[in-house]
C-alpha cells in the first residue's frame, strides 16, 4: 500500500495488508494524535487495509498555545 | 477495499472513527452529532453564547478554528471570522488562503489584519527585536489584535478554538510549576472587563483528534502542516505525554481538564476572591500609547510595536535556525 506521512510530507510503501492500529503500531505512530484516510475517507482502528489502498496518514496536533 | 469491521454505536452502520475515551465507535452523521452534542453542552454550562450575540472567531486556517467557526454557523449563531497575518513566510501564506477559502466558499464574512501591513512588524522579526521565543510574541500579538478587534467592530463575544489538548497541556504546565495565578485564570469563559472582550472557548469538551476528523467529515480543507516556530516548544512535549497517559487510560484528559473545572477551578476562585492567592489583583490602567488595559506604562503589544517595526526584517528561517537558543 502507498501510505502519505506528513511534517514532513512524504511517501512510503508497504507491502501485505493489515489494519489501521497495525500500521499505525509499525511506523511507531501515537493512534490519539493521529488519523487514517483511505480515499478520502476516514477510517477507524480496527479497518482492514489492503495492498493497493491509498493511504493518508494525518498528524492532529498542533502546537501553539 | 476491505470494509471496517466496527459498527456505529447509535446506529449499527459501518464506523469511521473510534473513540477510547467514549468506548465507542461512530458513522460520520452519529460523529457530527456527538461533536454538536459536545458544543452545545459546553455553551451552556458556562454560558458562553446566545444566538442573538454578534461572535468573533479567532481563525488561523487550521483544523480547529475552521472547526468551531464552522460549528457555531451549524448551530445556528451569527459568527464573523478574524485572520491575522502573522508573516511567518509560506505557513502564513498557505493558512490565509485557507480562512479566505472557507469564509467565500460559505459566504462568511472574514476581517483580516497583517501584522506587517498594519503594524510594521512580523512574528519571526518581533521573536528576534524582543529576545522572545516566537509563540511569546506570535502570542502576544494575537491576543491584543483580537481583543482590539472584536471591541472595536462591536463583537459581544469573541470565540477561539482552543481544544480539551490545549486545555489539558496548559493545566498541565501550570500543575508542574504550582502557578497558582495562572491555575485561577484558566477558565473556558472570561467575562467581559474594561478594555476586554468575553472570551469563549466552545471546543474545551472536543480532543484534537475529534476536531481534525470533523474537518475531514465536513470537507474543510485546512492546513494540516504545523507552524514551523512552534517545533520544539514545552505545549507540543506537554501534549505528547498526555496522549501517551491517554493511550494507556482513555478519558484521562478529559477528566483532568474537566474535573478541574468543576472540582479545582472554584477552590482557586474563591481563594482569589478571599486574597488568600498570589492571584494578579494588580489594578489595569490604560496604555500610555494605545489605550489598552496594562500593567505597566505601556503594553506588552506596544512595546512589540515599538521594538520589532524598528528592527530590520528577520527571515523565518533565521529564527528556526536559532531562535530557540537566544531567548
Amino acid at each position: 500500500m502507498k501510505v502519505l506521512l506528513r511534517n514532513p510530507a512524504r511517501e512510503i510503501e508497504l507491502a501485505g495488508r493489515r489494519n489501521v492500529n497495525a500500521l499505525l503500531a509499525e511506523l511507531a505512530l501515537p493512534r490519539e494524535s493521529h488519523l487514517v484516510i483511505r480515499n478520502g475517507t476516514l477510517v477507524p482502528g480496527d479497518a482492514e487495509l489492503a495492498a493497493d489502498d491509498v493511504i493518508e496518514i494525518r498528524p492532529v496536533i498542533s502546537g501553539g498555545s | 477495499m476491505v470494509a471496517a469491521a466496527s459498527k456505529c454505536r447509535v446506529c449499527r452502520g459501518p464506523a469511521i472513527i473510534d473513540l477510547p475515551r467514549h468506548n465507542a465507535h461512530f458513522c460520520a452523521e452519529h460523529f457530527l452529532d456527538l461533536c454538536r452534542r459536545q458544543v452545545m453542552k459546553a455553551i451552556d454550562k458556562f454560558d458562553m453564547l446566545t444566538t442573538a450575540d454578534r461572535v468573533l472567531v479567532a481563525v488561523s486556517g487550521g483544523k480547529d478554528s475552521l472547526a468551531v467557526w464552522d460549528l457555531l454557523i451549524d448551530l445556528g449563531y451569527q459568527a464573523d471570522g478574524l485572520y491575522v497575518g502573522l508573516g511567518i513566510g509560506d505557513y502564513s501564506d498557505t493558512s490565509a488562503d485557507y480562512a479566505r477559502r472557507f469564509a467565500s466558499e460559505r459566504g462568511l464574512k472574514l476581517i483580516e489584519i497583517s501584522l506587517r501591513g498594519e503594524y510594521g512588524y512580523d512574528v519571526p522579526t518581533a521573536a528576534r527585536a524582543t529576545k522572545r521565543v516566537p509563540c511569546s510574541a506570535c502570542g502576544i500579538s494575537k491576543r491584543h489584535l483580537f481583543d482590539k478587534a472584536a471591541l472595536d467592530g462591536g463583537y459581544t463575544v469573541l470565540v477561539t478554538g482552543h481544544n480539551l489538548d490545549d486545555e489539558a497541556a496548559v493545566l498541565f504546565g501550570n500543575t508542574l510549576r504550582w502557578d497558582v495565578e495562572y491555575l485561577a485564570r484558566q477558565l473556558p469563559v472570561l467575562p467581559a472587563r474594561n478594555g476586554f472582550p468575553k472570551k469563549v472557548k466552545p471546543l474545551i469538551r472536543l480532543t484534537e483528534r475529534e476536531m481534525a476528523a470533523w474537518c475531514i467529515v465536513r470537507g474543510i480543507d485546512y492546513i494540516v502542516d504545523e507552524c514551523p516556530m512552534a517545533a520544539g516548544n514545552k505545549h507540543l512535549a506537554y501534549k505528547a505525554a498526555l496522549n501517551a497517559i491517554e493511550t494507556e487510560s482513555p478519558g484521562s484528559k478529559a477528566a483532568f481538564y474537566l474535573n478541574f473545572l468543576e472540582n479545582m477551578a472554584p477552590v482557586l476562585a474563591a481563594a482569589t476572591v478571599a486574597g488568600t492567592s498570589a492571584s494578579g489583583s494588580e489594578a489595569l490602567h490604560a496604555c500610555s500609547s494605545c489605550g489598552a488595559p496594562t500593567t505597566g506604562d505601556i503594553c506588552a503589544f506596544c512595546n512589540i510595536v515599538n521594538k520589532a517595526s524598528a528592527h530590520e526584517p528577520v527571515p523565518v528561517e533565521l529564527v528556526m535556525a536559532n531562535g530557540r537558543s537566544k531567548r
